[in-house]
């Protein structure tokens, strides 16, 4: 399984990526939603996408509205990972196209659980 | 710091006296941490002297709460997703068939914890089983537990935890940093403190039984008696749902429903003998 993290803080970026790894992950990463639509074009694939949604040059919401409106890439599971906490966000980034949606900060078992409940852990990890 | 193995055997006992629940030796850690909170808000010095003011005293409340602590556990929303699935994928659909539409369907989440279990329920409901009347008892030893499940809201860690997004926008709204489930779901849960020791709660016969993840703290004689009472409740046709990772035999009374990976189970000829 392959997973790509997006997010403008390096900090956060290892934060998640060291979760996802320690979920059997292969971890890829990109700054912002430019540099991962700049990835998905050159071919890379990825099974699951944990998106910031504050980032500079393209956003977590454009990036997902992008995803979603080109059709290239049906497989990928777009999970909105954020500080943003509203109940209109979350309508929002539903609406744009996200699969699920976690808000900082979160324990490594909250992302666990959001990945079983799409189908990409094994019942015993997603406990 | 460690606590003595006469607190630890007195802690023990109590709480295997009172719930049912073995503490093996290796969860000295568990009432370390689990009594450490209470005795810091106490002012006392340590584990070992809040367990010694216990022994002296007569059973009472602070016995009550030490039983609390030691027995509320870990839960989230949708808990093994297997388990809801065969709950909706099989489970709702044999029981919409073979029961009266004007029925409501009974459902005893047993060791509700603080609700998450009862409301996921509730929620997968009104989608399986649309116009459905649907009625929860949910029951636990803890009144703390109970008490924060009546009061339905949630803090943002806990609705991480395995709640589905589309589940949150449609069932809960903000209430200042916490998340409040709707009236709506809330109405359809009955809460109640209950020992899965005694007689089993008003509310049934039920249709369907969740009993997850609770029986891995009985020994194999305890589990039995839970099981027998757990089966005089169950309405005829009705199911057993435990955990989808806990690897426990239930007996002779009962069959697995091959169903999935859930632990799925009804009551065959001898159960009902």
């Amino acid at each position: 399984m392959r997973a790509l993290v997006i997010d403008d803080s390096r900090t956060m970026r290892r934060i998640v990526a060291d979760i996802l790894g320690e979920l059997g992950f292969d971890t890829s990463q990109a700054g912002n939603g430019r540099e991962a639509l700049d990835m998905l074009e050159a071919g890379e694939t990825f099974d699951v996408a944990c998106i910031d949604w504050n980032m500079p040059v393209m956003d977590g919401l454009e990036f997902i509205a992008a995803v979603r409106a080109r059709h290239e890439w049906p497989d990928l599971t777009l999970i909105m990972v954020t500080t943003e906490g509203e109940r209109d966000q979350v309508v929002r980034a539903l609406a744009a196209g996200a699969h699920e949606y976690i808000m900082k900060p979160f324990t490594p078992d909250a992302l666990a659980s959001k990945l079983g409940l799409l189908g990409l852990l094994p019942v015993e990890e997603s406990l | 710091m460690t606590i003595s193995a006469g607190t630890f055997t007195f802690v023990a006992d109590l709480v295997r006296r009172c719930s049912g629940v073995q503490l093996t030796a290796d969860k000295e850690y568990l009432v370390e941490a689990r009594l450490q909170p209470i005795v810091r808000q106490i002012g006392l010095e340590g584990v070992d002297e809040y367990v010694d003011t216990l022994r002296m005293a007569p059973h009472g409340a602070e016995h009550d709460r030490v039983v609390e602590a030691l027995t509320t556990n870990e839960t989230s929303w949708f808990r093994d997703f297997t388990t809801f699935q065969v709950l909706v994928g099989h489970v709702v659909p044999a029981l919409i068939q073979d029961r009266e539409a004007s029925r409501p369907l009974r459902v005893w989440s047993a060791g509700c914890s603080t609700g998450q279990e009862p409301y996921s329920i509730v929620m997968a409901l009104l989608d399986a089983a649309p116009g459905r009347t649907v009625e929860i008892t949910a029951t636990d030893i803890s009144q703390e537990a109970l008490r924060r499940g009546r009061a339905g809201r949630y803090s943002q860690l806990e609705i991480n935890r395995g709640l589905p997004a589309g589940m949150l926008v449609r069932h809960f709204a903000r209430a200042g940093t916490e998340w409040e489930l709707s009236e709506e779901v809330r109405s359809k849960v009955t809460f109640s403190r209950h020992n899965l020791l005694d007689t089993p709660p008003p509310g049934g016969p039920f249709d369907i039984i969740f009993l997850c993840y609770v029986l891995i703290y009985f020994d194999p004689e305890t589990r039995r008696e839970v099981l027998r009472r757990v089966r005089s409740v169950l309405a005829p046709g009705g199911f057993l749902l435990l955990g989808a990772a806990e690897v426990i035999g239930v007996g002779d009374g009962w069959d697995r429903v091959p169903i999935g990976r859930g632990h799925l189970y009804q009551v065959n000829a001898r159960g009902a003998a």
